[in-house]
């Protein structure tokens, strides 16, 4: 809502000197935002002044047209002395067709700045000095007209030389207002008058005066056939002149708030819509074909409305009918059979009330947004509808010659607003700020509300123009608003001992700052993902990755399903990372994924009691499974060479190490097994494997994969089940007593066929060692010469201790011959050095 | 092997010059070789003084005293300026070794590539903090969400506009009831639904949205709402809790306003407003310098806020007659720009790992 001050002012008593951000201050303080506030007309600086056409004259130009060189008295101040106009004055080149002698006219002379930074200075244009501007409308940012330059009227009372701005309407400050849904009435003069007038504690004059009368058929037949349209009140105005032009001054305040000048009529309910909230519409009164009947659509009727398209109907759409049909979309646009035209002479004014969801469900429906159904979707007040019908009535009288009949049809009443009942101390109580029971009852008074106060209880009415005031804590709103939320203390309120974070967060950070710890950079992608992201990973058909949840309104067609893996968004990461020069790459990303759920709909229980546990059961149910994963990628190189050393590649290695470590940050220990899964390598992929579950996979990445997502060559990916593996993790350890006997280490060596795991091999040394053994390393991996084909050497250190004895040389040889054997039962033999 | 010759000179005059040749060895070496060459020569088992003591035993009876004292005395004296001579050669090539080991410090040097956490999860567990360390609990809950608890739930009826497909991510089909949640405000609700008044929780996390992609907005955000729910909680509360978030995140230095405002699961309503960190609001009604932080508004709008609702309160089985609440919510990357100057917001989603390494440890 864009609302003039100066329109403003004519509803409540404003100091002359407060500004528009000043007003606009106490509105945000009482809730209402003001996005902006426009210094209308502040772009026009410098000498623009009225004045008076002295002489004209017309000289054709070779190229057609005919421009007119004009004498014009600016006043004595502006003037010039000249050998024919001895008195002074200005000569003007001017290309408008309608300057004509005697007539005053809008000159902005040499040094003045109009809109756009347009400056004015002398110059020479065909043939003349010409020495300012006489301006048209559009010209100083008044209007659209620039037809013609601006002809003043004689009785303005303006001489020569003076400053027009006032005439004119120049100057105003406007405040643009995002009126919030719950405050509809502040989308009119009216609504924002009186919140001001409230605020500043100043007299407000309410421009909606007259009671509504009794229903009364006695005007143009109309018949309410549906409950969501209480009152219709129809004025007809009969005789109207329409050739009359829209007054300067209407037309100033409709072009501030936002709208067109489109004709009198027209502009007369728009005009009294924007200052009493009431959106109205005025019907040719010879297009009218029998009674108006109110009711909602029919199967396969359609309506042309006013902009022109034909719309089909939906049997829950609120019509104005007559013996033709539907005239008009209720309280949202009217139809174009019955419109006013340059030719018509007898008005029917409409100003009805309609229920605001029906309007809100009909404007979506056709995506009509319009200035009534703002209005109408937010609630009107039904009590305007009379007054206003009568306001535009009276200005047609008053503008366009027309005659009020006497006869007017009100069908319907004003519905009874509910009235509520709080306890007198229920705003200082959820305020948090003593509000004494006088002082609320007043602010609710000057809010309209009508209040009966009986031991300590307030019995309130709310006016018709306040329909969001409804519950108890909208009257506590109410006044908190009106005291002011500045006047609220600041209490900080003190919680019950808490836990915490849960076991899963506290491990979740855990696991985030070993990654990061372990070189790796977190990264955010949109967890929107493509069945052909999954085409090109080679996740096979009967995969469960392949269980997507589809979007019906995704955001991009590209992406339409959430992602059941976090990689593809990783892999493009990768690749917006390389085109900008980032070329070595340790991305992670902690995220959900989401599996479709049962497939069964959520249902939606009722919101007056708490829901059944089988209704929560079924929402649970319904919802997609969401496990938080971490996955990573490696690419590029893990070590940079430098004066230190070589360089190393980022591979497998690094992936399954992130995902020892992430494990590792939360006290779990994590076994791989070779493992074919896509998108990995099939000879370098590893599953993840903690207390017999695979949680996740870890390896490089397939070269098919890695070439249909252009990577870098042997980069490594690690995807790992968080949920699962913090499920996992160990809890309540315990400290074994520390031993100071000697440690006693043991070297051996092994060759190993291929075939068998280093995690087999070094499982069966600790299995068979027993419980002496204290830790176990591996320190070499040989191939070559020195073993045979399909054979491998592997060297392990092992270290034995004993909690309360030094072991002989004895025990230890029996520990390690015990090992040794069960590792050959793998098929390992012991190497010889 | 050479013995003890019948004459041995065992002579002071004769004992004196082995103790002079000794020490005169020891001072000549000059590296921890060389002394021990020297140690071998004059002070080992067959040095001059090790045999002449070996012969003491070839004396007569009475000369052995005299001359085992004599000789003790004179390996006494080899010994002590050995060990002397061992210190100073020990310390002069320590000080040289010293000396020649020196490193370049200023050396480029690391344990392996740099890992960032990414400055949302970092801001993220910085205001969950705030609120753990009150007493508070951090509340979680799914991303794809019952239509009803992300809407019906919290008072936001059937025909409210930001039920359409326009501003909210459905899962298909529309009849399943299944949004993508539009503020973790559900979470909200389902914590009234699972625990027990008093209930005081922050829920950060992921949020969704159908809307631009550009500098300030992106469809998939974070948020942190808060929510209290206990006796006696009013306006005055929230006001409270806002002001030692905001001092926390911010600095104590900070201003905030609570400006009524409209939310369906929040009566009274606000938004709340931090004075602009760059014009400090000097901006307002001044053209000649605009700030485009604020807009020349002199205020930034952080979040908004409320009493919750009692029909909230209803639909999540607790008595508004008993309890009263306040619920609190703003975006982590708003709060990210705000307090580390993020320009753009893509920058936070694109994942270029410049982005995640720009703030680290106490610079966040």
């Amino acid at each position: 809502m864009r609302a003039p001050l100066s329109w403003l002012r004519e509803y409540v008593d404003l100091p002359a000197s407060m500004t528009g951000r000043e007003l606009s201050e106490v509105l945000i303080r009482a809730g209402l935002e003001v996005e902006t506030v426009d210094e209308v007309g502040a772009e026009v600086t410098g000498p623009v002044v009225v004045g008076r056409v002295l002489t004209t004259t017309d000289e054709p130009q070779k190229n057609g047209k005919v421009i007119h060189w004009v004498q014009v008295d600016v006043g004595a101040e502006h003037n010039q002395a000249s050998e024919d106009f001895p008195q002074g004055c200005r000569g003007i080149v001017c290309g408008a067709p309608n300057v004509a002698v005697g007539d005053l006219v809008v000159v902005a002379l040499p040094g003045a700045s109009l809109p756009g930074g347009f400056g004015i200075a002398s110059r020479k244009t065909y043939g003349h000095i010409s020495d300012g501007m006489i301006c048209a409308e559009d010209e100083l940012g008044i209007g659209n007209d620039h037809s013609g330059i601006i002809v003043l009227p004689p009785d303005s009372g303006l001489e020569p030389g003076d400053d027009p701005a006032e005439f004119l309407l120049l100057r105003d400050d406007v405040l643009d207002i995002d009126v919030s849904p719950d405050l509809g009435y502040c989308l009119s003069i009216r609504g924002l008058a009186r919140e001001a007038a409230q605020s500043l504690g100043l007299t407000f004059t309410d421009v909606v005066s007259k009671p509504t009368p009794a229903t009364t058929a006695a005007g143009y037949p109309v018949v309410l056939d549906d409950a969501t349209c209480p009152i219709f009140v129809a004025v007809s105005v009969s005789g109207i002149d329409p050739t009359q032009p829209t007054p300067r001054w209407m037309a100033r305040r409709l072009v501030m708030a936002g709208m067109r000048s489109i004709s009198l009529a027209v502009d007369i309910t728009n005009y009294v819509m924007l200052e009493t909230g009431q959106p109205l519409h005025a019907y040719d009164a010879a297009r009218l074909q029998g009674p108006i009947v109110v009711r909602k659509a029919r199967a396969g009727e359609s309506l042309v409305t006013l902009d022109d398209q034909r719309r089909t109907l939906d049997p829950d759409d609120l019509l104005i009918t007559d013996d033709s049909g539907p005239i008009g979309l209720a309280g949202v646009m009217g139809g174009q059979t019955t419109e006013v035209s340059e030719t018509t002479t007898d008005v029917l004014i409409e100003a009805a009330n309609f229920d605001a969801v029906t309007i809100s469900r009909t404007l979506r429906r056709h995506n009509l947004p319009s200035e009534a159904s703002k209005r109408f979707h937010r609630g009107v007040d039904p009590d305007a509808a009379y007054s206003a019908a009568h306001r535009a009535a009276a200005l047609l009288d008053e503008l366009a010659g027309g005659t009020v009949w006497g006869d007017e049809t009100v069908a319907g009443a004003v519905p009874a607003m509910p009235t509520q009942e709080i306890s007198a101390e229920l705003p200082s109580r959820i305020l948090g700020v003593t509000v004494a029971e006088a002082r609320v009852v007043e602010i609710l008074q000057a809010s309209g509300c009508v209040v009966a106060a009986a031991d300590g209880q307030l019995q309130i009415t709310p006016p018709t123009w306040r329909p969001d005031l409804r519950d108890p804590y909208d009257y506590v709103e109410e006044v908190g608003r009106k005291v002011g939320f500045d006047q609220i203390p600041s209490v900080l309120p003190a919680a019950p001992a808490g836990r915490g974070l849960t076991r899963e967060q506290q491990a979740r950070r855990a696991i985030g700052r070993a990654a990061v710890g372990s070189g790796f950079v977190e990264v955010l992608t949109f967890p929107f993902g493509s069945a052909e992201d999954l085409d090109r990973m080679g996740v096979p058909g009967d995969d469960p990755r392949r269980a997507l949840v589809r979007l019906a309104n995704p955001l991009a067609e590209t992406q339409p399903f959430l992602r059941t893996s976090i990689l593809p968004g990783l892999f493009a990461a990768v690749n917006r990372n390389t085109s900008r020069g980032n070329d070595d790459l340790t991305l992670f990303e902690t995220g959900r994924v989401f599996f479709a759920g049962s497939g069964a709909p959520a249902p939606i229980p009722v919101v007056t009691q708490r829901p059944s546990a089988d209704e929560l059961a079924a929402i649970g149910s319904a919802l997609p499974t969401q496990p938080t994963l971490l996955s990573a990628v490696l690419a590029g190189r893990w070590r940079t060479p430098g004066w230190a050393g070589p360089g190393e590649p980022a591979g497998w290695q690094q992936a399954f190490a992130l995902a020892d470590a992430v494990a590792s940050a939360i006290g779990a220990v994590v076994v791989r097994k070779a493992a074919s899964q896509a998108p990995w390598h099939p000879g370098r992929c590893a599953a993840l494997v903690v207390a017999d579950q695979v949680v996740g996979f870890a390896g490089e990445l397939h070269p098919r994969v890695v070439a249909a997502f252009g990577l870098p060559e042997r980069s490594a990916a690690v995807e790992i089940d968080l949920d699962q593996l913090i499920a996992l993790a160990p809890t309540g350890g315990s400290i074994a007593a520390i031993s100071g006997h000697p440690v006693a280490k043991e070297d051996i060596a092994l060759v190993v066929p291929d075939e068998v795991s280093t995690a087999e091999v070094r499982a069966a040394l600790v299995d068979g060692a027993g419980e002496l053994l204290e830790s176990i390393t591996l320190f070499d991996l040989y191939t070559g010469s020195q073993v045979p084909a399909g054979y491998r050497s592997l060297a392990f250190a092992l270290r034995f201790r004993a909690a309360d004895r030094t072991l002989t040389d004895a025990e230890t040889a029996a520990a390690r011959q015990a090992a040794v054997a069960r590792a050959t039962g793998l098929g390992a033999q012991l190497r010889d050095f | 092997m050479t013995g003890p010759t019948d004459q041995a000179d065992l002579s002071q005059h004769t004992i004196d010059g082995h103790v002079a040749a000794a020490k005169a060895a020891f001072a000549d070496a000059q590296t921890t070789a060389e002394l021990k060459q020297a140690r071998l020569a004059h002070a080992g088992d067959r040095s001059a003084l090790a045999l002449a003591y070996r012969a003491i035993g070839t004396l007569a009876a009475e000369e052995r005293k005299e001359a085992g004292q004599r000789l003790g005395q004179a390996r006494a004296e080899v010994a002590e300026a050995l060990a002397q001579r061992e210190t100073e050669v020990g310390e002069a090539e320590l000080a040289a070794r010293l000396v020649a080991e020196r490193v370049d410090v200023t050396l480029p040097v690391e344990l392996g590539p740099e890992g960032a956490a990414h400055p949302i999860t970092a801001l993220i567990e910085l205001m969950s903090d705030v609120f753990t360390s009150m007493g508070w609990e951090v509340a979680e809950g799914p991303e794809a969400e019952g239509e009803w608890l992300n809407f019906d739930a919290l008072n936001i009826g059937p025909d409210h506009p930001a039920r359409g497909t326009s501003d909210t991510l459905f899962v298909e089909p529309l009849s399943d009831h299944i949004v993508l949640r539009t503020h973790t405000s559900p979470v909200q609700a389902r914590t009234m639904l699972d625990r027990d008044v008093p209930i005081y929780v922050v829920c950060p996390g992921k949020v969704y949205r159908a809307d631009e992609f550009d500098a300030t907005h992106v469809p998939v955000f974070h948020q942190i709402e808060g929510l209290c729910v206990d006796k006696g909680i009013s306006l005055a509360s929230l006001k409270g809790t806002l002001d030692h978030l905001a001092k926390a995140m911010f600095g104590d230095r900070v201003e905030t306003r609570m400006r009524p405002h409209y939310f369906p699961f929040t009566e009274p309503s606000a938004e709340v407003d931090l004075k602009c960190f760059v014009c400090h609001g000097n901006s307002v009604g001044n053209p000649d310098a605009p700030c485009r932080t604020c807009k020349s508004q002199g205020w930034i709008e952080w979040g908004g806020c409320g009493v919750v609702n009692p029909r909230v309160l209803i639909a999540c089985g607790i008595d508004p007659e008993v309890y009263s609440g306040f619920a609190f919510g703003m975006g982590i990357e708003r709060t990210l720009m705000f307090r580390n100057n993020a320009a753009d917001m893509r920058d936070m989603v694109e994942g270029d790992v410049r982005f995640s390494r720009s703030l680290k440890g106490m610079a966040r």
